[in-house]
């Protein structure tokens, strides 16, 4: 068990149904490409990937420090324009993506500590408040500078050679599956996120992480010991913006296709408050399960819906309550009551049956 | 005798994880000015915010003029008749003096009578009574703050240190103004750390140290006793003038 | 409010900009319409957004669902319309505002009871708590939205203008929008009433006190609690109201349209000084009018206007134009 407990940096499930859980969704990825073959199942996969990474960055920065920010599907997006305009402006070469993805991530980096510097001081709405006009302003120059961003539209790109569908690595087919650049790409998401996530465990669990909780629980309290909190929130600014910004290249590199409705949308910011309390904030396992659950019901569950809207046509409203259309209104109530009842979400529910702060779990 | 206005028993107050108020067993007698002494941090105005119930007693009694009040809301025991005047003075800087006022007079309109008496007392507050209160000095300030707590008459008046900050003049002024309401049928408690101040208006005292009530009696009995003084307040009442 | 009666830098401010829109326009009629214009949005801005900062200024509540206020206000609105089209293509004032009022009144009364709803069940629960109060409301965002789908379906309902306010009038060369003159007056006429309401009545003097000091008021003797609902619904009605001129505005209503609106609601409030009625006025005049001249003389940075504005004033009065002090 010294094995898992290194891995996972001592922040063990602690509960039977988790640690299933947590298995279940490791093996379903980790085997995604045999397990359920097909376009559509491989990327609600990829998907979920990204998510947990994106979801998990951003756990940091409202579960573990408190900080509402609407500013990170920004650096989700940076990390998607990064590949996207290095790969289709200059050429579909690793070092091109590398370029990017270094650029991608010094951007983050640098708009990460001046948010954090210059709005970390003040009260926690005003902070939301100005994430909420920097993103929008990022939003618009995104689409206002289309010759360089490809405008509304996005840009599609090219790969490397090796990364795309019609490369074949290889004559055999494990379980009748071709391994293709397709393929490659899947694992290669798998394995970015697999790593940022157990890294970030580690950043939560190490001296930092528990600084972070102190502040995020008394302020005052920790000012007063000699933290210096705009310091630590700053970097736990940074290191949020960051994975997020890792994210967003590890999903350009799956959808060869970047833009603003994919990573800067008001909405996205939204799935990802809904991923993060559904899930459990202040967790990081709360991200895996809020990412997985959503993204597949996005996917799937919408069919369920249309089932039961056609069901109950006759009945005055009740077709209109579940339509496909309406999933986000159901989840929008389930994340509101989590709010209230449910502050460490599922997680919180599969480890002690009760909410309890995160120092007596 | 007659039953003291208010009367605070085992009452004790937690603010967070702090235990301020540690079972207080106070008595204030009617219509007379008791004064609640003690060092920094003894817990006097958490006393004060506890009877107004801005902070909740976890436990114990408060009986004022006779009710159980503990388990009333601020606006409610404000409505009985008790004045709370803040240690910050609380007055509304963005309101003219006479708005201010006027709030504190509540669904009564402002008595020309009662006003001209309170103008006696601070002058400066009929020269700038439409004036942005916000531009008072402290001196006047403080005066609008008491001006605001007996503008109707009030049966108890809570005021948390009134001398703070002030110059000498400003506070003789104010030993004049609190004297002159001795006279009426207000009993008043005040916290204060001025001696000199505590010693000439107050008739009864009672002195706090760490949570609790640690001594109380007559100003006449702890003014004439040093070694007491020493004892409950680290020097004697004589030499801080 | 009451700084505004000794500090007239910020409104200069305003007279400044339109002055200045002038030279950079380069066309005196073309100015003269887009002034109007810039004014018209600037009041709708005012009028969606006073609710907002004055309830943060009294209760330090930052509502983030206030959208919805402002979309199921446009959303009643419409459905009175609709069913009174003929009274609004009608050639006369009188029939037009026999579906015009009703339609307002409608809007005001479902965004107050909204409002009422919000502050009961949703925001109470979470006072003092600002993280929750974030989450909450926006999750009461979603679902609103979403609730609104679910009555009165996705599809977006076209609101043409009343007929007498249709059309332009013509100053000399300039064409001036009927409809962006009557936001004005209502803009000005809602400011009025605001302004008589905070410094001439009782119930004013207790918002202006409860805003600096709600301890004191307490100790005074009033139950703020109701004062809070009180205002709380006072200003989701007037969310209602602004939605419904927007929705006029922009001739048609969709479910988004709240959530659209808010990010430029916030600029505007955080200009004018979080809690301060006078500037969220001066604060949205001010975006509406750099919105107007940029879209005339720059397009391309016209969107991004209102945030480079934000960024100045807060350069220049970091809490905004008009700071309220909070004891």
């Amino acid at each position: 068990m010294t094995l898992f407990t290194t891995v996972l940096s001592g922040d063990m499930p602690r509960s039977r149904a988790l640690a299933a859980a947590l298995i279940l969704v490791l093996a379903a990825l980790a085997l995604a490409p045999f397990l359920f073959p097909g376009t559509r199942s491989l990327n609600v996969a990829a998907k979920v990937l990204v998510f947990i990474l994106l979801v998990a960055s951003y756990d940091l920065l409202l579960g573990y420090t408190g900080i509402v920010s609407f500013a990170h599907t920004m650096f989700f997006g940076i990390g998607g324009y990064g590949i996207g305009i290095a790969a289709s402006k200059l050429a579909p070469t690793w070092a091109s993506l590398v370029l990017g993805a270094v650029v991608a991530l010094a951007c983050s980096a640098v708009l990460a500590l001046a948010i954090g510097l210059l709005s970390l001081r003040v009260r926690a709405i005003f902070f939301a408040m100005i994430t909420l006009a920097v993103a929008s302003f990022f939003q618009i120059l995104a689409s206002q500078l289309s010759h360089f961003t490809g405008g509304e539209d996005g840009l599609d790109f090219k790969l490397p050679a090796v990364l795309l569908p019609g490369t074949k690595l290889m004559e055999a087919t494990p379980f009748g599956v071709e391994l293709n650049g397709r393929i490659l790409s899947y694992y290669i998401v798998f394995a970015g996120t697999l790593c940022l996530f157990l890294l970030l465990l580690r950043i939560v669990n190490a001296p930092f992480g528990r600084v972070l909780l102190s502040i995020r629980e008394n302020e005052f309290r920790s000012e007063a010991i000699g933290y210096r909190t705009v310091a630590y929130r700053t970097t736990a600014n940074c290191i949020a913006a960051l994975v997020a910004t890792a994210a967003g290249i590890l999903y350009a590199l799956w959808l060869r296709y970047t833009g603003p409705e994919t990573t800067l949308s008001f909405s996205i910011m939204i799935d990802i408050l809904l991923m993060v309390v559904i899930g459990g904030m202040g967790t990081m396992y709360g991200a895996v399960l809020g990412a997985t659950i959503f993204v597949v019901a996005q996917n799937y569950l919408q069919d369920l819906m249309k089932v039961a809207s056609a069901a109950t046509a006759g009945v005055p409203l009740l077709p209109n309550l579940l339509h496909p259309d309406r999933w986000l209104l159901w989840l929008g109530v389930l994340f509101v009551v989590c709010v209230y009842y449910f502050p460490y979400g599922i997680v919180g529910r599969l480890r002690l049956g009760r909410d309890t702060p995160r120092r007596q779990r | 005798m007659p039953e003291p206005m208010l009367v605070l028993a085992g009452v004790n107050t937690r603010i967070g994880q702090y235990h301020i108020l540690q079972g207080v067993d106070l008595e204030v007698p009617k219509n007379g000015l008791t004064m609640l002494l003690g060092r920094n941090g003894a817990g006097k105005t958490t006393c004060l915010r506890t009877v107004i119930g801005l902070w909740r007693a976890s436990s114990g009694s408060i009986r004022y003029d006779g009710r159980e009040v503990a388990h009333l809301g601020t606006p409610e025991r404000a409505r009985l008749g008790i004045a709370y005047v803040p240690e910050n003075m609380g007055i509304f800087a963005g309101l003219t003096v006479r708005e201010n006022l006027v709030l504190a007079a509540r669904e009564r309109a402002l008595d020309p009578q009662r006003l001209d008496w309170i103008f006696a007392l601070f002058p400066a507050l009929k020269t700038f009574l439409h004036g942005y209160a916000g531009n008072l000095s402290g001196g006047q300030k403080q005066m609008l703050a008491i001006a605001r707590a007996i503008v109707e008459p009030r049966r108890l008046l809570l005021i948390d240190e009134p001398s703070k900050g002030l110059a000498p003049a400003i506070v003789a002024n104010l030993i004049k103004a609190f004297t002159e309401l001795k006279r009426t049928d207000t009993t008043i408690l005040v916290v204060e750390q001025n001696f000199h101040f505590a010693r000439a208006l107050g008739d009864t005292v009672a002195v706090m140290d760490s949570g609790r009530i640690a001594h109380a009696g007559t100003m006449a009995a702890l003014a004439a006793d040093e070694a007491l003084q020493t004892r409950l307040l680290g020097l004697s009442l004589e030499s801080h003038q | 409010m009451t700084r505004a009666r000794i500090d007239w830098i910020p409104l200069a401010l305003v007279v400044a900009v339109a002055a200045g829109g002038l030279p950079l326009v380069a066309s005196a009629p073309t100015w003269l319409t887009l002034t109007v214009a810039g004014l018209a949005m600037g009041m709708m801005i005012f009028v969606m957004a006073s609710g907002l900062t004055l309830v943060f200024g009294l209760m330090d509540v930052m509502n983030f669902a206030h959208g919805a206020f402002i979309s199921v206000g446009a959303y009643a609105a419409a459905s009175v319309l609709v069913a009174m089209t003929g009274s609004m293509q009608a050639a006369s004032v009188a029939a037009n505002l026999a579906a015009i009022v009703p339609a307002v009144l409608a809007a005001i009364a479902l965004a107050g009871l909204l409002g009422w709803f919000f502050e009961r069940v949703v925001i109470r629960p979470v006072y003092g708590d600002h993280l929750k109060q974030i989450l909450v409301t926006m999750g009461g965002l979603i679902v609103c939205e979403q609730l609104i789908h679910v009555i009165w379906g996705p599809d977006i309902i076209p609101l043409p203008r009343p007929a007498t306010f249709t059309g332009a009038i013509l100053l000399g060369d300039a064409a001036i929008e009927r409809y962006r003159l009557l936001a004005v007056a209502v803009g000005l006429a809602v400011f009025a009433a605001m302004w008589l309401l905070l410094n001439r009545t009782k119930f004013g003097l207790l918002i202006r006190a409860g805003v600096e000091n709600t301890e004191m008021v307490e100790s005074l003797g009033y139950r703020i609690r109701r004062l809070f609902v009180g205002v709380f619904v006072a200003g989701s009605a007037l969310a209602g109201l602004g939605g419904v001129m927007w929705a006029m505005y922009q001739e048609s209503v969709n479910a988004q349209m709240g959530m659209q609106v808010m990010v430029v609601i916030f600029i505007v409030i955080i200009i004018g000084g979080l809690g301060s009625v006078g500037g969220c006025f001066v604060g949205a005049l001010l975006v509406g009018l750099v919105a107007n001249y940029a879209g005339y003389v720059a397009p391309k940075l016209a969107l991004g206007s209102n945030i480079l504005l934000m960024v100045l004033v807060l350069l220049w009065r970091p809490r905004g134009l008009y700071p309220v002090g909070r004891a």
